[in-house]
């Protein structure tokens, strides 16, 4: 047990952002973090040691988001698959460079709300494969595995998602010819 | 090389894991597309910040409530 439970301390805050992520509720994401390690600690002789531990309890964290949120949305099937037919994303329509610093355009908390609003507005299947790979550094094999998805629909999805979110954060981004950074630097507030 | 075939790329050249004589030939594209280069770099902004900021954080005290849920019904089991 003891073993165990430096497992749960080590593992236990990428479980939660993950599942935060996907189920975008926190108490959800509470339950998650605690059903995820149950299931894992039930299955441990289950556990193959040829992927890495992370890996697999990700795996579980991942699915048991993914049931919470079809609960959530009473019944309705939500699966990684779900609008990532889309095309949106595929071909970039913004095109305007950002401010250098975009940063420094947004309070810190202000920014928290942006970047979360963003990447809320992306389908889930996208959400998931961003977040494995670009925020908790999985990867793409792993990803791959954790999600049952073949390397090149990793690749697809992160593509699509990287641009999507490009393009939607380009709103805030932008270089201006004024605007909020000026205003900001009169009020004293650039960082 | 076309932007279409550029973007197509766009993640090797962002993980830095593009075949050299691949390379050569997007590095060749962004020296005479600003569209694509602009692209390049906002996408690779975007994830700087994605990583650098952290979302979700984990209050402690919910942690350690957490942690006694879980071991509690770990026990259980």
């Amino acid at each position: 047990m003891a073993a165990f439970e430096k497992l749960v301390r080590q593992y236990d805050r990428q479980v939660f952002r993950i599942a935060q992520h996907i189920v975008q509720n926190r108490e959800d994401a509470e339950d998650v973090v605690q059903d995820a390690f149950l299931k894992a600690y039930e299955k441990l002789d289950q556990f193959q040691g040829n992927s890495k531990f992370y890996t697999w309890l990700v795996r579980i964290a991942v699915n048991e988001s993914l049931m919470r949120l079809r609960k959530r949305r009473t019944g309705r099937m939500v699966s990684i698959d779900e609008d990532v037919e889309t095309e949106e994303g595929s071909m970039p329509r913004d095109l305007a460079d950002w401010s250098p610093d975009p940063e420094a355009l947004y309070g810190q908390s202000e920014m928290a709300d942006i970047l979360r609003r963003t990447i809320q507005g992306l389908p889930p299947g996208f959400r998931v494969v961003f977040v494995l790979r670009d925020v908790e550094g999985l990867s793409t094999e792993e990803t791959a595995e954790t999600l049952g998805l073949s390397i090149p629909a990793v690749k697809s999805r992160l593509l699509r998602a990287r641009l999507q979110l490009r393009e939607r954060l380009s709103r805030y981004f932008k270089k201006r010819s004024g605007g909020r950074a000026r205003e900001k630097q009169a009020q004293g507030g650039v960082k | 090389m076309t932007c279409t075939e550029f973007l197509a790329q766009l993640d090797e050249m962002l993980d830095q894991d593009a075949a050299i004589p691949l390379r050569a030939d997007l590095q060749e594209h962004l020296r005479t597309c600003e569209h694509c280069e602009i692209t390049l770099n906002t996408t690779r902004k975007t994830i700087q910040i994605y990583r650098s900021h952290e979302l979700y954080e984990l209050p402690d005290d919910l942690r350690e409530r957490l942690h006694k849920a879980i071991l509690a019904k770990c026990r259980k089991c």
